[in-house]
C-alpha cells in the first residue's frame, strides 16, 4: 500500500548513501515523513531553524549527522541551550547534563549550523521573506513566519528542521501547499487587548480554545506590535497547536475575513472578551507573598523589551536575595550592551543572559524556589517549586519590593 | 460439524492486514490498545508505565508491546524525548499503529527506531484488541493479528 514519494536521481543517491551516512539518514527522516503525508515530491527550503534543546534525543540525532559528515546546505540556526562556562561560574551542573550539553553544542557546530541560539531567529538572524519555503522548528517561530511574514513551513520537530537544512529540501505538504492554509476558526475578539500581556493571554485563550486548527482573529482593537504578535504566538502553543493564523489586515496572507477563510464558512465560531482573558489571568496566580528569582524572556526578548527592563529598573535596585534575569540573544545582548540597557539592568541588580532558556537545565539551583515571569510558557515547564505570571512591570515591582501580592 | 473439544480452544486464528509503511522495520509483540492519544514524555523511562493519573491506560505499561492508538500529542521536543528515553532503555513499543500521523510522531519513531505503521485496511480499533499478538511488518506493509480463540 505504499506509494513512495518521487525522489530525483541526485536525492535517490542521498538516500543511497553516496553522499555520506550524515545526509542518508536526514534523507531516511524527510522520506518517511513524506511517505506519512502521501507527498508526491520534495521541495527547496531556503533556511531552516532547528529547535535545539539539549535533550538526550537531540544529541542522538546531530551527533548521527555530524559523524556521518553532513553539513548543513542552507542556513540553519539553533535554539537555545545554555553557555556552560557563564553558568559554571555561579551554579554546580550535574556533570551528566553539562556532558550532554556540551556535545550537542558542539555537534551543531561541527553540522554547519549557525549557532544563535535563539529562538527568536526570525527577528535578526535568519529571516524569510514572504512565500519563501522554509523548515521552522520552534513552536513559536513555525506561527510567526508562517503568519507574520507569509514563509511556509510546517510544524517541523527539530530533527526534521536540521535535515531539511542539511539536504536543503523538505516533502511538499501540510503547510507548503497554499490551500492548507485557510482559516478554520473564526475568533471574534472583543477584548481591549491594551498591551503585550493581553497578547499573551490572548495567545494562551486562543490555544486553548482552537487546540489544533488556522484560528482566524477578527475585531483586534489596533495594530499589534511585533512583540505582540511572538507573545501571542507562543502562548498559543502552549495550550494548543497553532502553525498558522490569520489577523486579517495585520497579518500578510489575507486582508479581510472572507479571504482567510478562502469562501469557505466557518464551522467553529467563539468571542473572546476581557472577561475571559481576566479568568485566565487569575488563573496564573498560583501564589503569593516572597520570591526567590524573576525571570523574562521567554521567548527571548527583544531589543525593545529590554530598553523597558532599563527604564523599570533605572536608578533602583533588586531586591536583597532575589535573582533577576532577563533572556534575549547574543545579537540583541550586543547591541543592549552599546544602548546602555544591560548597564542599567547590572547596576540596579539584574542580569541580562544570551543563550539560553528557561526549560533548560542550568536553573537547577531553583528546583525548590519561588519564581516570577511575564510568560506563562515558562511556567508550563514546571522546573521549579512555583512560578507566578504577571506584567513584567509587576515582575519588576515584585523584585524591588521582595515579594508579589 | 462436530461439537468443539476443549483442545481446540487452544487453536489461533491468524489474521493478515495490509498497512501503509511509515517507519520501516518489523516487530512482534502483545497488543496494548489505547483510544486516547499517548504522550511518551508522560509514561516512566524506567519502566514503561504511563504515568498520566487521567489516561486510560493509566498505570498499565508500553514496553515490549505492539501499541495501537489513534495519535500522538504534546510538544515535539517532550514527544521525542520521551520515546527515545524508553528505547534507550529498551522499553520502547515493539512497534505502533496508528491512525492519525503527523511530523512529531514520524520524528518520534525514527529516532527510537520503532516500526511505525497507519492505513490498516480494517479499522485497528475493531481488528486488534488487547492481549493478541501482533506482528508489525512494516518493510512489507503488513500486519498480522494472531487471537487465542477461546
Amino acid at each position: 500500500m505504499n506509494n513512495r514519494m518521487y525522489l530525483t536521481r541526485e536525492e535517490e543517491q542521498i538516500l543511497g548513501g553516496k553522499f555520506g551516512v550524515g545526509m542518508q539518514k536526514a534523507m531516511e527522516l524527510l522520506v518517511a515523513i513524506g511517505d506519512a503525508y502521501d507527498a508526491e515530491n520534495m521541495i527547496p527550503v531556503s533556511r531552516a531553524h532547528a529547535a535545539s534543546s539539549g535533550q538526550e534525543g537531540d544529541l542522538y540525532f546531530v551527533e548521527l549527522l555530524a559523524d556521518g559528515g553532513a553539513k548543513c546546505r542552507v542556513p540553519t540556526t539553533t535554539n537555545p541551550v545554555y553557555d556552560l562556562a557563564y553558568f559554571h561560574s555561579m551554579f554546580d551542573i550535574p556533570e551528566g547534563e553539562a556532558e550532554v550539553a556540551r556535545r550537542v553544542m558542539e555537534a551543531y557546530k561541527r553540522v554547519g549550523a549557525i549557532l544563535s541560539w535563539s529562538c527568536v531567529p526570525y527577528l535578526s538572524e535568519n529571516i524569510p521573506l514572504y512565500g519563501e519555503t522554509v523548515a521552522f522548528s520552534e513552536s513559536s517561530a513555525t506561527p510567526y513566519v508562517n503568519s507574520v511574514i507569509g514563509a511556509r513551513t510546517n510544524r517541523e520537530a527539530a530533527q526534521s528542521a536540521l535535515a531539511s537544512g542539511v539536504i536543503g529540501k523538505t516533502p511538499k505538504y501540510g503547510l507548503n501547499i497554499r490551500e492548507n492554509r485557510k482559516g478554520t476558526f473564526l475568533i471574534d475578539v472583543k477584548a481591549s487587548l491594551k498591551d503585550e500581556f493581553d497578547y499573551t493571554l490572548l495567545g494562551y485563550h486562543v490555544g486553548k480554545v482552537v487546540g489544533y486548527g488556522v484560528p482566524v482573529l477578527t475585531g483586534l482593537p489596533k495594530r499589534p506590535s511585533t512583540e505582540e504578535l511572538i507573545n501571542f504566538c507562543a502562548m498559543s502553543n502552549v495550550s494548543g497547536a497553532i502553525s498558522m493564523f490569520h489577523m486579517p489586515g495585520y497579518t500578510i496572507e489575507a486582508l479581510t475575513v472572507e479571504e482567510a477563510f478562502r469562501g469557505d464558512h466557518p464551522k467553529d465560531k467563539a468571542t473572546i472578551t476581557d472577561k475571559e482573558l481576566g479568568e485566565d489571568y487569575e488563573e496564573l496566580q498560583t501564589a503569593t507573598g516572597s520570591i526567590d528569582f524573576v525571570m523574562l524572556g521567554c521567548p527571548h526578548y527583544t531589543l525593545k523589551q529590554l530598553g523597558e527592563v532599563a527604564r523599570l529598573l533605572d536608578g533602583r535596585k533588586v531586591h536583597k536575595g532575589i535573582s533577576f534575569w532577563a533572556c534575549t540573544s547574543a545579537t540583541t545582548k550586543a547591541l543592549a550592551d552599546k544602548t546602555g540597557y544591560t548597564g542599567i539592568i547590572e547596576k540596579a541588580g539584574g542580569r541580562v543572559v544570551v543563550d539560553t532558556c528557561i526549560d533548560e537545565p542550568c536553573w537547577i539551583a531553583y528546583k525548590e524556589k519561588v519564581g516570577m515571569t511575564d510568560s506563562p510558557k515558562c511556567a508550563y515547564y514546571r522546573r521549579f517549586k512555583d512560578v507566578v505570571v504577571s506584567r513584567l512591570q509587576d515582575c519588576v515591582e515584585a523584585a524591588v519590593k521582595g515579594r508579589w501580592g | 460439524m462436530k461439537p468443539r473439544s476443549r483442545e481446540d480452544g487452544d487453536e489461533k486464528l491468524a489474521v493478515s492486514l495490509r498497512c501503509h509503511k511509515i517507519v520501516g522495520g518489523c516487530g512482534e509483540g502483545e497488543a496494548l490498545v489505547s483510544h486516547e492519544p499517548i504522550c511518551f514524555y508522560l509514561t516512566d523511562p524506567k519502566t514503561g508505565l504511563i504515568r498520566e493519573k487521567t489516561h486510560e491506560l493509566a498505570g498499565r505499561s508500553v514496553a515490549n508491546r505492539v501499541l495501537v492508538f489513534p495519535s500522538g500529542k504534546a510538544s515535539s521536543v517532550v514527544q521525542i524525548d520521551g520515546l527515545f528515553k524508553l528505547a534507550s532503555n529498551n522499553l520502547a513499543p515493539k512497534a505502533m499503529i496508528v491512525r492519525n500521523v503527523e511530523t512529531v510522531l514520524v520524528v518520534s519513531a525514527f529516532l527510537a527506531r520503532v516500526p511505525l505503521v497507519d492505513r490498516l485496511e480494517k479499522d485497528p480499533f475493531a481488528a486488534i484488541h488487547t492481549g493478541d499478538t501482533v506482528k508489525v511488518d512494516a518493510d512489507n506493509a503488513i500486519v498480522t493479528v494472531t487471537r487465542q480463540k477461546i
